[in-house]
């Protein structure tokens, strides 16, 4: 009786829709558009914005130098040589410890509700804010493990904010490779971890370190995890220990913008800062999307 | 018919609640082809991927009945289904060859089972390359990725690659479906010419195929086997209704 009902009412409204379909087209396209258009003028108005007040500064002598006279002059290479080390520990530690936890994940782990947990739980670790990452790491590394403020206790919280992204790209690089490469290597006695070993991860690399470089671009310009783990506001040399504290750019940043006694009079190194994390960002996506782009090409069975 | 190589005894297989073989039983003689045909779905590439235990990666797959090979029942707790493997070769419906050169593909299988040293493989992949009448049109492009081959010589490949760890039983699910009638020639041709040396088994629903490469016949539907005796008794003498009516094309 019901079922008839709905089916009374639903002919009538697919009559309706096909007749105006043209014209909800029409409306359609507008209403996805405009806010695309919106979001592409923010976009504009920002980089302008940014690259008007900040260029002037940008020079090879504000990439090489070290901060002097209060920050009021002098570059940013002690954020520079900061941010790069931390982004180094965050990836010696979350790029096997991620693949490894994929590879388990999607080739080993029985299809349970463990399973499916486990997965659903690294999903949600993706959406955890970053400053609840930083009081875990304060907690974990610089007290639990004694690594006191430091690189590696940044870097190892940078890390496992790093860990959801990177399994879950990994996951998906795996699934994407054909189930006949696996088939045929065990069809001929290979084990299951020789198929894997040899007949799936060479094929899935790409696409896993793609995922590794998205998910290290994006915590470049974390500054809540650090803040409490090992940035500082000023170092006056260079790290020479992975157990130093450091200066980092978007640390520095927020310093220079924020903090500092004379914020009208470092205002352009700010922005000159702000250019090079973006750009730093950027070139990571870019690489990231090139890596992307000749494999696609290089691997025919994907076409 | 000489010793059996392969007895096939009271087999049924689900997959969950499918009932897909029903009490299938029969012997395999080696060194001859024996085919499998039947219509869509009737449960003949399940039942040669049981052979090999491929169906092993299936979850919720369960059997009961028993296989033997060489006297000893694949079931059994103890088998090294690795092995098995390595014993009972498979090629695929559609050619799959590794996405890397045509030497790789080749070299993979005896390199993991550890046979011999850099020159012993080399040696080998010339061997088995030859064996599979595939030499002459390779033997300038070792190091060309293999999906730069034809579906044809793809699909050979993939018999090189299954031969070159000298199984003892070749299984073959549709291995000419996705070819050409020149290439499905070639491969038949290379199919007669293999079964010297090993027990070939071949699923396919192209009667005419069965016809021309197999020595035995099996006849399966829904599940169940209908017939199965020697190839030129099934198509000029069927026993059964329903193998007449199959091979005289009334269903299929």
């Amino acid at each position: 009786m019901s079922g008839n009902r709905a089916g009374l009412t639903a002919v009538p409204a697919r009559g309706l829709f096909l007749k105006r379909s043209r014209f909800a087209g029409n409306r359609g396209f507008l209403v996805l558009a405009l806010p695309l258009a919106l979001f592409l003028v923010f976009i504009g108005y920002m980089f302008v914005y940014l690259f008007h007040n900040g260029l002037g500064v940008v020079s090879w002598r504000f990439l090489t130098q070290p901060p002097v006279n209060g920050m009021t002059q002098g570059g940013i290479w002690p954020c520079i040589v900061g941010t790069v080390l931390v982004a180094f520990v965050s990836l010696v530690f979350s790029v096997p410890v991620g693949i490894l936890s994929a590879i388990y994940l999607s080739e080993y782990a029985a299809n349970n509700f463990v399973t499916r947990g486990i997965r659903s739980s690294v999903r949600s670790l993706a959406g955890i804010p970053s400053i609840v990452y930083g009081l875990f790491g304060v907690a974990l590394f610089v007290n639990a493990f004694h690594l006191g403020l430091s690189i590696l206790a940044s870097g190892l919280t940078l890390g496992l904010m790093n860990l959801p992204w990177i399994i879950a790209t990994s996951e998906e690089g795996i699934n994407a490779i054909p189930g006949s490469f696996r088939e045929g290597a065990l069809a001929l006695g290979a084990t299951k971890w020789e198929a894997i070993r040899h007949n799936v991860l060479p094929y899935a690399f790409p696409g896993m370190l793609t995922g590794a470089l998205l998910a290290v671009a994006r915590t470049l310009g974390e500054t809540a995890p650090i803040l409490f783990t090992g940035v500082t506001y000023y170092t006056r040399n260079l790290p020479h220990s992975f157990m130093q504290k450091f200066m980092a750019l978007p640390y520095h940043l927020f310093a220079l913008a924020t903090q500092h006694d004379q914020i009208m009079k470092v205002r352009p190194l700010a922005f000159g800062t702000a250019i090079v994390l973006l750009v730093f960002v950027l070139a990571l996506d870019a690489l990231a999307f090139v890596i992307r782009m000749r494999v696609a090409t290089a691997n025919r069975w994907q076409v | 018919m000489a010793e059996d190589k392969i007895l096939v005894e009271d087999l049924n297989l689900w997959f969950g609640d499918n009932h897909v073989l029903k009490d299938v039983g029969f012997r395999i003689p080696p060194n001859a082809v024996t085919a499998i045909m039947g219509p869509s779905g009737c449960g003949k590439s399940t039942l040669l991927r049981t052979i090999n235990r491929m169906n092993d990666l299936i979850a919720g797959t369960r059997v009961t009945g028993r296989i033997v090979i060489d006297g000893k029942d694949i079931f059994a707790d103890d088998t090294d289904v690795i092995d098995l493997r390595k014993r009972v070769g498979m090629v695929f419906q559609k050619p799959n060859p590794f996405p890397r050169s045509i030497y790789e593909n080749i070299a993979f299988g005896p390199r993991i089972h550890r046979m011999g040293n850099r020159s012993d493989i080399a040696e080998r992949v010339k061997r088995t390359l030859r064996h599979a009448n595939l030499w002459d049109e390779v033997k300038d492009r070792l190091h060309d990725n293999a999906f730069s081959l034809s579906g044809g010589q793809q699909q050979r490949l993939c018999i090189a690659r299954c031969l070159s760890v000298e199984p003892e039983i070749v299984l073959l699910d549709e291995p000419a479906s996705a070819l050409d009638p020149h290439s499905t020639a070639r491969l038949e041709e290379l199919i007669t010419q293999i079964k010297q040396d090993y027990t070939v088994v071949i699923v396919t629903h192209n009667m005419q195929q069965a016809a021309r490469v197999s020595d035995f016949c099996a006849f399966l539907m829904l599940g169940e086997m209908v017939e199965y005796d020697r190839t030129e008794r099934i198509f000029t003498k069927p026993r059964d209704k329903r193998t007449e009516d199959f091979l005289t094309g009334k269903f299929g």
